[in-house]
């Protein structure tokens, strides 16, 4: 579960949410019976809002939960979700499972990475694309396959990659 | 074919809709529940054999009577749909065709433990899923089925397999890393928030309203002796007809294989079968007249698990397979437990270099050494899931393990 952390570009956007964000945040905590279990969804908001999970999205997340920054961190390296360093535009990951292994995911990523000109983990200079490969995202029946930002995308080809690239700007 | 239960509204294009669900009978269950003792609730569910269907395969209504009966503070239930065992798929469909199928479950199952707050967990990575059953919950919520005592939070998580664990799932749900707890307690004498809490998967609620509605002889009746109902099977690898099949859980593997995804694809000629997703030990071509239940796949030494079905044809390369599991399991380790973190990082090394051809003459006697030890002394089932499919691709392939290591 551990991911390398990398140099970190200084963030110039000031990071805080706006007021309707901040009514979210509260409105987020008081569904739970400690509010400290919306920690997740707004470190998701976050993400969405400031790009990535820098550290310091985390001390600002942190106090908004009265939590440790260490404890945010914690939490933020702990699952896969969340970007320390910025990303590109699109997020392409692409599973590499058993199913989607079965179905030729391998040649898929080597066609990614070579269209692309980066390797799994990196991001295209342009900052249009990040590739990653990542474990079973459950839609094994349409294998093989991956995820582009929010969406599925299933039973791939090469040029069925080819059209999906062209369309992300 | 057998009547489609669960799956009966998925070909339905509007069957996320209210109307859709209460137009084939949705919400009668709720209606019916309403006139009965909570204990009678959990005793109907008791009686129709229900038993988990997120991977463990525990009676259901025994689940719900270990809340303390005396506990006066709040219960929660939580719904496990963090769906990541790989080869399931099962819980996407719920989610996203017949969310109130679900929401319907857990309106009668917070009955019966008497519980006002539940909390449903969906994989990160499930943004339309996630969606639809939001749109679902606002709808019961306009339509005053939610919010009358019971309330539902719709929770995302983050990317991580051991949060499908019921205990590492609570941590992620308090705002923690997902790591798995030790057990006893478990969740229903302490679990959410440090309150008694039902952990169920989202498929084991949504069998739930039929129970109620056509009683739990009727639901016994399905399948086998111990283990009531019929399920979804998610069938991927080499079919030719990959998808979700409901079935009585006395189907075979071979029944689900031909008869369902329309047989092996490519060579056409069966090697293997992971049974369960991809915890469950292997089966061969020679093993798949087994009945699909908890008992008929433990009886065969491998596990039901989460019902994720993996075809391999003859020309599946079993060890290239194998690297790729033990990578996911590698990868997947919380770390928490010396011989999970180890001893999957490790094997992840040695079955990749065999894969590749550099192996030694001794790998597979220590791989095999190593993996025998351990299962059972940690923290949660993680590691026993990553031993089952080392030891029997092995021990089940060695030949073709061995091809690959230099004389
Ligand atoms: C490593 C691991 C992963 C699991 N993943 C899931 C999962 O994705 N979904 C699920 O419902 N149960 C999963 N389980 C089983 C849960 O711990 C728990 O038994 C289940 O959610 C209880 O619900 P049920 O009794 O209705 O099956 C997993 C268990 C282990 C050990
Ligand atoms: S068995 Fe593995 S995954 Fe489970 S708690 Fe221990 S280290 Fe974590
Ligand atoms: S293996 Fe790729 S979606 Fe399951």
């Amino acid at each position: 579960m551990t991911r390398a952390t990398v140099a970190r570009t200084p963030v110039t956007t000031p990071i805080a949410f706006s007021a309707e964000q901040l009514a979210e945040v509260r409105r987020l905590q008081s569904l739970y019976p400690n509010p400290r279990g919306a920690l997740l969804p707004v470190l998701h908001m976050a993400q969405d809002t400031f790009g990535y999970v820098s550290l310091e999205v985390e001390e600002y997340v942190a106090g908004l939960f009265s939590l440790s920054p260490a404890h945010v961190h914690e939490v933020v390296t702990f699952y896969t979700m969340y970007f320390q360093q910025p990303k590109g535009r699109h997020v392409v990951s692409v599973c590499h499972n058993l199913s989607c292994h079965l179905a030729g995911a391998g040649t898929l990523v080597d066609h990614l990475k070579q269209r692309l000109g980066i390797d799994v983990g990196e991001t295209t200079e342009d900052g249009r694309i990040t590739l990653l490969t990542v474990e079973c995202l459950c839609a094994c029946e349409a294998a093989p396959m991956m995820q582009v930002d929010d969406r599925y995308e299933l039973n791939l080809t090469p040029e069925k990659i080819d059209r999906i690239l062209e369309g992300l700007q | 074919m057998s009547e489609k239960i669960l799956s009966r509204n998925f070909e339905r294009p509007d069957a996320y809709t209210l109307a859709a669900y209460r137009a084939t009978g949705g919400y009668q269950a709720w209606d019916k529940a309403q006139g009965m003792e909570p204990a009678a609730i959990t005793e109907e569910v008791k009686k129709s054999n229900l038993r988990g269907l997120g991977g463990a395969g525990f009676p259901t209504g025994m689940k719900w009577s270990f809340i303390p009966k005396d506990h006066a503070g709040p219960v929660y239930l939580v719904v496990n749909a963090d769906e990541g065992e790989p080869g399931t798929f099962k819980d996407r469909y719920i989610l996203e065709r017949d969310p109130h199928a679900l929401i319907e479950g857990m309106l009668i199952a917070a009955r019966a433990v008497r519980c006002a707050l539940g909390f449903v967990y969906i994989r990160g990575e499930y943004v339309t899923p996630w969606r639809v059953f939001s749109g679902a919950v606002r709808e019961a919520y306009d339509a005053g089925l939610l919010g009358q005592g019971f309330d539902v939070v719709v929770h995302r998580g983050a990317g991580a397999y051991i949060c499908g664990e019921e205990t590492g799932l609570i941590s992620s749900l308090e705002g923690k890393k997902g790591w798995p707890k030790v057990k006893p307690p478990f969740p229903a004498i302490k679990g959410a928030f440090g309150m008694p809490t039902i952990v169920n998967n989202v498929e084991t609620l949504a069998c739930v309203p039929h129970i109620v509605n056509r009683g739990a002889a009727w639901f016994a009746g399905l399948g086998t002796k111990t283990q009531g109902g019929t399920r979804m099977y998610s069938v991927s690898g080499r079919v030719n007809r990959p998808g979700v099949y409901e079935a009585p859980v006395s189907v075979t593997l071979r029944q689900l294989i031909y008869d369902h995804a329309g047989g092996v694809s490519a060579t056409g000629r069966l090697k293997a079968v992971v049974p369960g997703g991809s915890s469950a030990p292997i089966l061969t071509a020679d093993e798949i007249d087994v009945t699909m239940d908890v008992d008929g796949l433990r009886n065969a030494g491998s596990m039901i698990g989460s019902a994720g079905v993996v075809v391999f044809d003859e020309s599946v390369s079993v060890p290239d397979a194998l690297a790729v599991v033990a990578r996911f399991y590698a990868h997947e380790s919380c770390g928490q437990c010396t011989p999970c973190r180890e001893s999957t990082g490790w094997i992840e090394k040695q079955v990749k270099r065999i894969a590749e051809g550099k192996g030694r003459k001794d790998d597979l006697d220590t791989i095999l050494d190593v993996a025998s030890r351990g299962a059972g002394t940690t923290i949660c089932a993680f590691y026993d899931g990553a031993v089952g499919p080392y030891i029997s691709y092995i021990k089940k392939f060695r030949a073709e393990f061995e091809a690959l290591i230099p004389k």
